[in-house]
């Protein structure tokens, strides 16, 4: 038990929060995004993007794990979600919604 | 390098395949298991109502389900018959109560309904029971309030969902591992008895589990919506899944047609012999009388309401369900094929069988978890409180919770009948075995406390069918030849599932020899099992 280092667990500890809550986050946006540009009419690009979200969410958890720095881990979460809103901030003013 | 990178990835994957599989794994055993057992809700459910035996469908069900509601409710604004079914013999009437003077403004208004016998149209009663509506509903809300459990079980469905992923990319060899049993070498058996019912039905664990998270998707994942249709859900559902518009009475009074030649234009409409399952009459009576026909899931995958709507007085078609857009389509065929509701009864079994298997891989996973970390206990000498944790949790909920569905069949044929709250008595009856079952497993040493817990189930199962014969008349002497074919199946499924849980404890007091004996005989070299223990 006390072989595990402390830098070890607070390293788990911080891929399972990038894991779960960024996941979530970066797949909601994604999600979102999806919604709104793909060139299908808005209930069918809706469906299709909420039901490719679960894919998405496994696939970004599948990755928090396998990269190996922590530091990339957080990068390649926070980087996508900002530019994410960004967009959806931007439609936003586009669209006037 | 590479090779390095490619070796830590499947270590990492390894990793993530244990924690996520074992932190969720008491609960995804629960849904598999009620999940399962759903399959068979409305068997499940006659079973538990043997008043209902007489039952039998009728292909005039329908009409004369009418002829009742005219008796019983001739002023009621709408009527629903749901047609018996060879699954589900018995007819259901339905109507909503006929407003009150001074409350015509009631938003929510009371529907009541009944069952009948097709074949005597008189009203059926039987015993308070949840039936196989109890698993359903466990299965996606735990019993608990509805929100909160339907997102624990959704956050278990993506935990498998990542374990299943990170489960193949760990076992890249996956034709090789699934090829490979070595039975009799502790560890070594259980990882290869989890990889075989883990691959074997693969297709079926990743199709389960990723159309159970679309059958709940807009709790789970609403920011699609929120960001094409903001704050107004109502609209995409409007658009997504369209409802006929509701009409309003004339105020003229008139005749309703004749049901039967609607029956035959829907049969025709939808092609392949389908039949309703449902009709809804809005209005009957009124010259604006509406009749909506619900097709029926047989023949075809899809999930989505396959309506026909006909004027009540001309009879005269006034709408159909067209052909859906593709993603919507998927959505219907992704949910029916969760659902399972379009297969034949051979189909079922094929389901139920790959059920059966994921509660087994779960089981399995489970074990090998504290299998897996019996080396380390040796080598400290003791049992950490967290292994002692994990043993009791596996023991309460693998042999458990079928402890507890065992009690509550048992509830059903011996509480009495007129009892109150006696569903909710059936349900606390599942809830007390099962939660015995947690507070029995620490007095034994964990393979005879297994022994014990499966023993027991082996024998509640067992005797199941015995307590049917002497509480009711649709026991195995009678319904084997007789029938209704529905009871000797379910008693017989009884049977087999004591005879696996027999098998089960034999297994169990088998292998209690085993580590004594190499106990035994390498106890001078403690050290030697150790390395080879963790090889």
């Amino acid at each position: 038990m006390s072989s595990l280092s402390n830098a070890y667990r607070l390293e788990v500890a911080s891929r399972v929060l990038a894991a779960i809550v960024g996941g979530y986050v970066l797949a909601s946006l994604a999600t979102a995004v999806l919604a709104v540009v793909l060139p299908m009419p808005r209930a069918e690009a809706t469906l299709t993007a909420t039901m490719l979200s679960f894919a998405i969410y496994a696939c970004i958890v599948l990755w928090v794990f396998a990269t190996r720095s922590v530091w990339r881990v957080w990068a390649g979460v926070v980087v996508p979600a900002v530019a994410l809103n960004a967009l959806l901030w931007l439609r936003q003013l586009w669209v006037g919604v | 390098m590479g090779g390095r990178v490619k070796e830590s990835l499947r270590q990492s994957m390894a990793w993530l395949h244990t924690w996520a599989g074992l932190t969720v794994g008491w609960i995804l055993y629960a849904v598999f298991v009620t999940g399962t057992l759903s399959y068979f809700r409305p068997e499940i459910s006659h079973w538990m109502r043997p008043e209902l035996r007489d039952a039998r469908e009728r292909p005039d069900a329908i009409e004369s389900g009418i002829r009742a509601l005219r008796d019983r409710q001739p002023n009621s604004p709408r009527w629903v018959i749901v047609a018996p079914t060879a699954r589900e013999p018995t007819m259901r009437i339905g109507w909503m109560v006929t407003t009150e003077p001074g409350q015509e403004n009631r938003i929510l208004r009371r529907f009541e309904s009944i069952l009948l016998n097709p074949q005597t149209g008189e009203e059926l009663k039987a015993r308070e029971t949840a039936g196989g509506d109890f698993f359903y509903r466990f299965h996606f809300e735990l019993s608990m309030n509805p929100l909160w459990g339907c997102w624990i079980v959704g956050c278990c469905a993506m935990f498998m969902l990542v374990a299943i992923l990170s489960g193949i990319v760990t076992h890249r060899n996956i034709f090789k591992n699934f090829f490979t049993f070595r039975p009799n070498k502790g560890q070594r058996s259980w990882l290869d008895a989890h990889n075989i019912v883990g691959v074997l039905a693969l297709p079926y664990h990743l199709m389960i589990t990723y159309t159970g998270l679309i059958t709940l998707m807009l709790t789970y994942m609403p920011w699609g919506v929120q960001a094409s249709y903001g704050y107004d859900s109502g609209a995409f559902l409007a658009e997504a899944f369209p409802n006929p518009p509701q009409t309003n009475p004339t105020g003229r009074s008139s005749t309703l047609t004749d049901i039967e030649p609607l029956l035959e234009e829907a049969s025709r409409q939808w092609g392949s012999g389908a039949l309703p399952e449902s009709v809804t009459i809005d209005h009957p009576g009124d010259a604006g009388a509406r009749i909506q026909m619900q097709r029926t899931s047989v023949g075809r995958i899809s999930s989505n309401d396959q309506t026909i709507i006909f004027d009540g007085v001309t009879g005269k078609m006034l709408a159909a369900t067209g052909d859906e857009p593709g993603a919507m389509r998927t959505h219907s065929v992704l949910y029916g094929l969760h659902l399972a509701h379009f297969s034949s009864i051979a189909l079922r079994w094929m389901f139920a069988l790959c059920g059966l298997l994921g509660i087994a891989m779960v089981a399995s996973g489970l074990v090998l978890w504290s299998v897996k970390r019996a080396p380390e206990r040796v080598a400290l000498g003791r049992t950490p409180f967290g292994h002692r944790l994990v043993e009791i949790l596996n023991i309460g909920t693998v042999v458990g919770l079928p402890l507890g569905v065992a009690a509550y069949f048992w509830a059903n044929r011996l509480l009495p009948i007129e009892l109150a709250d006696r569903s909710l008595w059936e349900v606390r009856c599942f809830f007390i075995a099962w939660t015995l079952s947690y507070i029995a497993a620490p007095w034994q040493a964990v393979r005879q406390a297994w022994r014990t817990h499966f023993t027991l189930g082996a024998l509640l199962f067992g005797l199941l069918p015995l307590v049917n014969a002497l509480t009711t008349n649709t026991h195995l002497g009678i319904t084997l030849l007789h029938g209704p074919s529905v009871y000797a199946g379910f008693d017989l499924t009884m049977l087999a599932i004591a005879f696996m849980l027999a098998l089960a404890a034999w297994y169990a007091s088998r292998e209690a020899s085993v580590p004594q004996r190499v106990h035994g005989r390498t106890s001078a070299r403690a050290p030697t099992t150790i390395e080879t223990g963790s090889a």
